[in-house]
């Protein structure tokens, strides 16, 4: 039976007479699942896919209760949803909070994979039956059928739709098997699994072996299928309702050819290589399939497209909202998650309207009257171990969106925009491919590298168009347009006089998406001439760029729409500069470091300045964000963050001025060439913002106000730096400003690594100077997120750090409120923040970590003078929003509340605790260790009524955490010098877990800790041989490892390195730092009971950290 | 490379470089927001005597596919009609380099031997954004240093009469035994129609725009009135036929099925009125509901003039379709008869090919007809009395026969 009572069409659309939706009945209350911390294969763009269906049911006066302990999310607040809890999104905690709130809806679609497996469990299990909680829009048989190939290849073939042929298979000799048939190379894929985790491909038996135990690790059952390498991939997005209306929104080809997962493919929309009929034929086979499956609201199709004939493969097909669907919104500016919720509820495409035209119906299908490049971003360089090579598996962090009116347009600004420092399309540098043996490879296997190694290879080697086709089967239609760009670059090249920059030059130039900068390092060095040079040039002969909207549907019908680019391909503007708004500069690109939380910074700010009656712009250019939502604002720019496009968007608009710290470290590096020209800077001084970014500058203002730091000196030679080290002594912490391979700040421990660290991993000399200061060790770090008005702090948190010092601040787990300081220390924290606020003269926010070793002075070790990572958690954790505030500072005048200090004299009932997200499961090979670089991608945090609590709930937040139970086992290593490893098996000896350790040294050093309450046994290890590894784990029932090694692994035949590895390839939680596995022991020893008993069959009880966060806090918070 | 300038008359100017034929055009600029499908769009006859805008900003490519290649009913696969029927394109970049299997070669070298001009680095939005506000006008591409010519309006000549069929041709199913024989009046059908009928077991006999249907109408199991050029108030005689045939009670059960052009001509043959849209419909992502079930559809659209759907005979006719962009009217049914018309093609090429389902309406509407008493005329008997009007599908010519 359908939820939907009548699935025939209806004569009904919103813009005629005849207007009678017929929704599902009895709807007050839906549950919407999100998708939790931030990974790789699941990021931001389930934030900006939640954020829009919570506010469609808003809109239909439902009442929301949204789980999602991303606390940094924008879809996480109270301006959205009615009810949030920041709980573990798995189906033991759905469980709990449909008991508590009796949703009668609940939407599964929102919440990227996991939103969709934990549905699919509820069902299962009953559940979503028992309490009569209705699935809305795609039925979970649909949901079933999309995710289990079995399923869903019969259903195809039902249908006569072909997909690649495939087999699942259960066990490693199954697949063998399977493979044998279908005949080499094969291409694996995993069942259930996020972004293609455990997939990957196999030339021969051995290569299978090996990926198809690995992937059986990861997932009940695995597809062999037959590769088709070289062939296009193309992606329609569907959208159905449930009177079998069906649209396709939009539909996009790879760059590059299948074989490379999509979410790390180049992305083109709309596609650009397809004839009508290859087009259409793909087209009508998407919504076959979706009527086919019963899709009720958004689908993704992917196809595999031969490139020399008609035949096609369908890949995939994703019943939910994707990666891909938030990228076709933003390509379209058709709301797909949006429309996906209202239709869940009932209505019908064409009882919806556009958005964008107010006027039409939403039962349309964009055109297109421009180019989107889509272009992922890796952080694969601060991974040690990794594996770089791109295929099946997903291993991009992030991507970047760039629209253009011509492919090279689009194509030189998504560079640009991964990376501020590639000019464009251009060469990697020539020492990355030495040989023509070397380049080739990196043209015929994908890794990160490719678009530099085609860029060297067209520009400075002579690849033709040809060359580069037969080793990478790109399609030369892409490749010519590359060409396109070569051939300019060489027209630049020979610009050996400044009156050759002529007008007709350089408006071809910026026609191909040439920036300023790049046309200034084209031309001869001998000019001189810098990219400010360049754009005085041009602006000289009227070459400024003209502003387009996006509008659905390529100016046919007039939309206001406040949806903007720039382009050079046009010769007018699509709207008025009138409105004089105030710049806010977004985030860009997420990347390790710099995510979701400067999404929130962005439109908190964007918010608060609309409250206060300002007109507002955005400027940002990813797609996954809520801030790229056009109706955030009054205008957005989806553009570039470069000094060149925001100055260009600045004096187009006339802008009353510009926000350049809430969208964390990329728009702070422009403020400065900004102000230089011109531009009105909100808050800190550019100036004063440098003064705090230089390391000189920043010691001698420390000084100046009597503030500590540890001892630190910029070095030039490996003399002066063995003279420092011998000064302070070991350990010492490094950043070389060039850095050749590797890690780029690292710890080190003695003479020996220093020499190796200095000559091998980086180059130090007058022109690379490397910074060192005396490393802590054992030492506490807390974070101070402050806001300040002319000076005066106007508020501050206080956040404490459970691991020691020397953990990167990104990769630590945040306490807050504290306790563990004093009040004493609380007070000489205010008094830091007090100065350094007034040093330099800060009108804004502020965020510095600082040390805390015994009795010893506090110390600053960094200090950042704009909106920090932890500003959503801090705000959403003592209920008041630092953004808010820190506008309101900006804006001056009497919107600057008055001080108020939030960490004295204030009693809070609870405790939050925010803790890293990592994609170590998506790195092969990766160490997950952890250390002064970043490694974590995401965050969560949960409540609780104490730290134990609060860090079990959050601990279960991170994605797959599997909480190990006795009598499974608990498997240790790492540094026995120390007591740490000792002390958590002491915890947790009397639990009923069996101990193992992976040889006698370490038995003999448990058991010194835990005596005779528990035995412990070895297990050796082979090395090479992973599949009695995996045996031994399996065969042990291993179920957690804890591996406190003092140091990173020198190479990949450390034993902690494989045991730490082993653990995220077995997906086991893995305490690889001391502080967070004594507190983790903790908790398991105060929660473990309890956990028995919740898990128990026919439990109904709910656990105390079930409560949603209104009620932690005692009021609703922002 | 020569410029080449595109001029809209009492509007904007635009620079570019030409890419085309070296030969200066005019006629109506239209713009079609169609995302692929130039060569379709460009041999379409309903194009004829236009200078199209497209909208999708990167023209040419995929190149041009071979134009003389034929399908299992000897109709042309890629091509739409023999020739391009634009008199110019206008886009905004021309792709220089094409890349597609099925090419053989470049949109500019086809161009050049069509004698089509064209026109590349236009602001093609901004050409829209005028168009949309002005409504349609006529336009004019000027090459190199010709002197520009005199603005020139095609919709005031008989454009039908330019791209019909000069003699019946015939169009063999390739089944042995053909489900029905149609009656095609050709006021510049496109290759896809004849296919979606043929496709179907159909044998098509194609008649030039203006042949007397009412006089042979009952040899026919079917009669399919096609797209074409222009003012449908120009296809005087082509109307009055349609009009004797609908008046005949004779042909009472009859099916026909009309698409655009057919659609229009059915309406005012009917009495019903038709307008000039503001700058018309032409698109491939255009939103239609069926007003008997409320489903709706994505259509390929080609038109510049509308039925008024209050002139409807509201004692024959009702509205089928309705567009939900813009309210106007997609087609109609007969109360009574087995008569339908779409304003959009069904037939797609380019475009969306949701709407194929129109075909198998009008085949099971021939297959009703076939069966019921009015239709007892054996197969035999209808070709020979086609033999006597020389209609035998042995003499007729095997395609559309252009002077």
């Amino acid at each position: 039976m359908s939820l939907y009572a009548n699935t025939k069409p209806s004569i009904s659309s919103f813009n005629a007479p005849s207007y009678a939706p017929q929704l599902v009945e009895g709807i007050n209350t839906v549950l919407v699942i999100g998708s939790g911390g931030l990974s790789i294969g699941q990021a931001g763009e389930f934030d900006y896919s939640g954020s829009q269906a919570i506010k469609a049911l808003r809109e239909s006066n439902i009442r929301t209760v949204l789980i999602n302990p991303n606390i940094a999310t924008n879809q996480t607040s109270h301006a959205l949803a009615d009810r949030i809890y920041y709980l573990p999104v798995t189906p033991e905690y759905i469980t709990y909070i449909i008991q508590r709130e009796k949703p009668d809806g609940i939407l599964l679609t929102f919440g990227g994979q996991t939103g969709l497996n934990c549905g699919i469990a509820l069902d299962q299990s009953g559940i979503l039956a028992k309490y009569n909680v209705k699935v809305l829009g795609t039925p979970i048989q649909t949901l079933i059928t999309s995710e289990d190939r079995d399923l869903f290849a019969s259903a195809l073939k039902q249908i006569n739709i072909p997909i690649a042929e495939s087999v699942a298979c259960d066990t490693v000799e199954q697949t063998l098997a399977a493979a044998a048939q279908i005949k080499y190379p094969i291409i694996v894929r995993s069942a259930y699994a996020l972004g293609g985790l455990g997939s990957g491909f196999a030339n021969n038996e051995q290569e299978l072996r090996q990926l198809a135990s690995k992937s059986l690790a990861l997932a009940p059952q695995i597809l062999v299928e037959k590769s088709l390498k070289g062939w296009k991939e193309v992606e329609y997005e569907v959208v159905r309702d449930r009177a079998n209306n069906c649209i396709t929104v939009c539909n996009m080809e790879n760059f590059d050819p299948l074989g490379v997962h999509t979410g790390d493919s180049i992305v083109f929309a709309p596609s650009q290589t397809l004839s009508d009929e290859e087009f259409h034929m793909l087209r009508s086979a998407a919504i076959k399939i979706i009527r086919h499956l019963g899709v009720v609201g958004e689908c993704n199709v992917q196809y595999a497209l031969q490139p020399d004939g008609l035949d096609y493969r369908v890949i995939e097909v994703n019943a939910r909202l994707s990666r891909s669907s938030a990228l076709a919104s933003k390509a379209t500016g058709y709301p797909l998650a949006y429309t996906a919720a209202k239709i869940a509820l009932g209505y019908t495409l064409p009882e919806l309207p556009n958005p964008i035209t107010k006027t039409t119906v939403a039962n349309f299908e964009p055109s297109l009257d421009y180019i989107v490049a889509k272009v992922p971003k890796w952080d694969l360089a601060k991974f040690q171990y990794v594996d770089r090579s791109i295929g099946s598996a997903m291993k991009s962090v992030g991507e970047v969106m760039a629209i253009g009116r011509n492919y090279e347009e689009a194509f030189q600004k998504a560079l640009r925009q991964i990376d501020p420092s590639l000019l464009g399309f251009q060469a990697g540098p020539a020492s990355e491919f030495p040989t023509k043996a070397v380049l080739d490879d990196a043209l015929a296997n994908p890794t990160d590298r490719r678009v530099l190694a085609i860029g060297h290879a067209m520009i400075n080697e002579g690849y033709t168009v040809d060359m580069v086709h037969e080793l990478s089967r790109i399609d030369k239609w892409f490749l010519y347009k590359c060409q396109n760009i070569v051939d300019m670059y060489k027209k630049l090249n020979k610009v050996t006089d400044a009156a050759q920059l002529d007008a007709d030059l350089l408006k071809a130039a910026k026609k191909l998406g040439f920036a300023d900068k790049q046309i200034a390092k084209s031309i001869a060095p001998e000019l001189n001439l810098s990219e400010f040079d360049i754009r005085k040039i041009r602006k000289s002969f009227g070459i400024v760029p003209f502003v387009k909207r996006i509008d659905t549907l390529a100016a046919e019908f007039p939309a206001m729409t406040n949806y903007l680019y720039t382009t050079y391909n046009a010769t007018k503007s699509d709207v008025e500069f009138n409105e004089n708004g105030m710049l806010v500069l977004g985030s860009g690109v997420y990347r390790i470091g710099s995510s979701v939380e400067f999404d929130w910074c962005a439109v908190n700010t964007a918010n608060t300045l609309r409250k206060e009656g300002k007109k507002t712009i955005m400027i940002n250019y990813n797609p996954e964000t809520v801030s790229t939502d056009f109706d955030e604002v009054d205008r957005l720019y989806f553009e570039e963050l470069s000094f060149e496009r925001v100055m260009d968007i600045y004096e187009l608009e006339q802008s009353e001025g510009c926000i350049i710290s809430v969208g964390g470290q990329q728009p702070q590096n422009i403020a400065l060439s900004l102000f230089q020209n011109g531009c009105n800077i909100l808050g800190t001084s550019p100036e004063d913002i440098d003064k705090a970014e230089n390391r000189h500058k920043f010691s001698t203002i420390l000084d100046s106000i009597n503030v500590d730091q540890p001892e630190w000196s910029e070095l030039t030679s490996m003399e002066e730096a063995n003279k420092f080290a011998a000064k302070v002594g070991f350990p010492v912490l490094i950043r070389p400003s060039y850095v050749l391979s590797g890690a780029a700040m690292s710890v080190v421990n003695d003479v020996e690594e220093l020499r190796e660290k200095l000559s091998l991993a980086s180059d130090i000399s007058p022109d690379h100077p490397v910074v060192m200061s005396k490393f802590i060790e054992g030492a506490q770090e807390i974070d101070i997120d402050a806001v300040a008005y002319n000076g005066k702090v106007l508020v501050h948190a206080i956040s404490e750090h459970i691991e020691n010092a020397g953990i990167h601040s990104g990769d630590a787990s945040l306490i807050l409120p504290p306790q563990y300081l004093s009040n004493d220390t609380k007070r000489e924290l205010k008094d830091i923040a007090d100065k350094v606020a007034i040093a330099w003269k800060i009108t804004g926010p502020f965020n510095m970590q600082i040390i805390k070793d015994g009795k010893k002075p506090l110390k600053v070790i960094e200090c950042n003078i704009r909106a920090s990572r932890s500003f959503p958690f801090v705000s959403k954790v003592l209920g008041v929003n630092f953004i808010e505030l820190a506008v309101k500072a900006f804006l001056g005048g009497d919107k600057v509340p008055e001080p108020v200090d939030l960490m004295m004299g204030k009693d809070y009932k609870y405790v939050a605790t925010k803790v890293p997200q990592f994609s170590f499961t998506r790195l092969g090979g990766a160490d997950p260790y952890l250390g002064v670089e970043m490694a974590s991608t995401g965050e969560v945090a949960s409540f609780g009524k104490d730290l134990t609590e609060a860090y079990w709930t959050a601990m279960q937040s991170t994605m797959n955490f599997k909480v190990p139970l006795p009598p499974t086992g608990i498997l240790f290593g790492g540094d026995l010098s120390k007591d740490h490893l000792g002390n958590v098996a002491k915890q947790i000896c009397d639990l009923g877990f069996k101990f193992f350790a992976p040889n006698e040294e370490t038995k003999a050093y448990i058991t010194k800790f835990i005596g005779d309450a528990s035995p412990v046994e070895v297990l050796n290890f082979p090395a090479n041989d992973n599949r009695t590894v995996r045996a031994l784990f399996a065969d042990n029932k291993i179920s957690c490892v804890f591996n406190l090694a003092s140091k990173r692994a020198e190479n990949t035949d450390d034993k902690d390195y494989q045991m730490r590895r082993q653990a995220i390839d077995f997906a086991l939680p893995l305490f690889n730092e001391p502080q967070t596995a004594l507190l983790f022991s903790k908790c398991l020893y105060a929660k473990i009971g309890e956990k028995i008993e919740l898990l128990k069959d026919g439990n109904t009880k709910i656990p105390s950290e079930v409560l949603s966060w209104e009620e932690f806090l005692g009021f609703k918070a922002i | 490379m020569s410029k080449a300038i595109f001029n809209i008359q009492n509007g904007p100017t635009f620079e570019g470089i030409s890419f085309g034929a070296e030969k200066s055009v005019a006629g109506e600029a239209v713009f079609t927001t169609s995302l692929v499908g130039y060569p379709e769009s460009m041999t379409d006859p309903s194009y004829r005597g236009q200078i199209l805008v497209f909208t999708q900003p990167l023209i040419g490519n995929y190149g041009v596919p071979d134009g003389t290649a034929r399908d299992e009913w000897n109709l042309l696969k890629y091509f739409e009609s023999p020739h391009a029927h634009v008199v110019g394109i206008v886009v905004a970049e021309y792709a220089y380099n094409y890349s597609h299997w099925n090419a053989i070669e470049s949109l500019a070298s086809w161009c050049k031997r069509e004698g089509i001009a064209a026109i590349t680095g236009v602001d093609t939005r901004a050409v829209v954004q005028y168009l949309r506000e002005e409504g349609s006008s006529l336009g004019r591409i000027t090459v190199g240093d010709d002197k520009p010519l005199e603005y020139f309006d095609p919709m005031a000549t008989h454009l039908v009469e330019q791209v019909t069929t000069k003699e019946p041709f015939y169009v063999a199913s390739t089944l042995k035994n053909p489900v029905a024989n149609i009656a095609l009046i050709d006021c510049g059908v496109k290759e896809k129609i004849i296919r979606c009928l043929a496709r179907r077991g159909a044998n098509v006999t194609v008649f030039p725009c203006d042949f007397k249907i009412q006089e042979i109408a009952d040899q026919f199991d079917g009669i399919f009135l096609s797209n074409g050029p222009g003012d449908p108030k120009m296809n005087v005689s082509t109307i009055a036929n349609l009009k004797e045939l609908l008046e005949n009670p004779k042909f009472d059960k009859i099916p026909i099925f009309g698409i655009c052009l057919g659609h229009q001509l059915l309406a005012l043959a009917s009495g019903a009125q038709t307008t000039k849209l503001k700058y018309g419909n032409r698109a491939h992502n255009i939103p239609v509901m069926d007003l008997t079930t409320g489903q709706c559809h994505i259509t390929s659209q080609n038109h510049g003039y509308a039925v008024d759907v209050d002139t409807l005979p509201k004692d024959q006719w009702k509205p089928y379709f309705i567009n939900l962009n813009d309210h106007s009217n997609e087609g109609m049914i007969h109360l009574t008869k087995p008569i339908f018309s779409t304003q959009f093609h069904p037939e797609a090429k380019g475009g969306p090919l949701d709407t194929d389902i129109m075909f198998d309406k009008f085949f099971e509407n021939i297959e009703a007809f076939k069966a019921s008493e009015g239709a007892k005329i054996e197969q035999k008997q209808k070709i020979s009395e086609r033999a006597k009007l020389n209609l035998n599908a042995d003499v007729l010519a095997k395609e559309r026969v252009l002077l």
